[in-house]
């Protein structure tokens, strides 16, 4: 690893941040669901540098980031087909 | 050798600043599809930042579900709702400051602790070389619980989407 273990935890922290504030300010669904997978990517980050700097064993953080990949792929499928579903019935996927 | 590392570094740096304001784009642009094609730039830069840290096979990974699969679903679902997604329509709601400021106090919080956190980082673990065979075969002895759920949560993923988004049986079908 040529760079410091800190400076990637600030980049994920800094990404997640900016998940966390999208979240929170957007009114569209697909605006949301959209900073979530910036979460998601902000934790898988995090798991491959504590898999390269610190684990006892370097899969373990690798495999789990696969995992997190297949959920978030499969939120990402039911989250966008219910905003289609709410689309279709009440003409509008604005949360307020 | 030391002139190869510093620019390595600094290119690294350079994609980190770059997810970074992709990032920011995606959740402050007004017109959602350009919000979208910044989160495929984030993703990409995503997968760089695993090349760096030598998890090559997940860097593809990351290409092929993320970028190839999620950025299509979520580029179909804004076109769907075309009308709602245009630049001209308000997309975010009345607490941009108040999201802005806990956002702020969540980086200094958390940046102040992980800061002074002393980490044990390990030689061998940042020297040890790790395969996609390796990964594949750890898949299938240690992991092979949580690979067989994931194939489980997939199917159900895959049959509960369509379920859920699929237009009403036609009158008279159910009989």
């Amino acid at each position: 690893m040529i760079i410091p273990l800190e400076h990637i935890l600030m980049f994920s922290t800094l990404l997640f941040a900016i998940g966390v504030y999208g979240t929170l300010v957007r009114r569209n669904l697909i605006g949301i669901l959209i900073s979530i997978e910036l979460i998601l990517n902000a934790v898988n980050v995090n798991l491959v540098a504590f898999s390269r700097t610190t684990a006892l064993s370097p899969d373990t953080g690798q495999i789990f980031t696969f995992f997190v990949i297949a959920l978030a792929a499969a939120a990402a499928a039911v989250g966008l087909a219910i905003v289609l579903a709410l689309y279709r019935t009440s003409r509008t996927i604005f949360t307020d | 050798m030391t002139e190869l590392t510093f620019i390595a570094q600094l290119g690294i740096y350079a994609m980190m600043f770059v997810v970074l304001a992709a990032a920011v784009a995606a959740v402050t642009l007004r017109n959602l599809f350009h919000c979208a094609l910044a989160l495929a730039g984030v993703l990409i830069g995503v997968a760089g930042m695993y090349l760096a840290m030598h998890a090559e096979f997940l860097a593809m990974v990351q290409i092929l579900i993320y970028v190839g699969a999620v950025m299509t679903l979520i580029i179909f679902a804004i076109m769907l709702t075309q009308r709602l997604g245009a630049g001209d329509v308000a997309q975010n709601n009345k607490q941009s400051l108040f999201g802005a400021v806990a956002a702020a106090g969540f980086v200094v919080t958390l940046g102040g602790i992980l800061w002074k956190t002393p980490w044990p980082v390990k030689e061998e673990a940042v020297t040890s070389s790790f395969s996609a065979s390796d990964l594949g075969e750890s898949l299938m002895t240690t992991y092979v619980l949580p690979f067989e759920i994931i194939a489980i949560v997939l199917f159900a993923v895959l049959i509960g989407a369509i379920v859920v988004a699929r237009k009403d049986a036609p009158k008279g079908a159910e009989q």
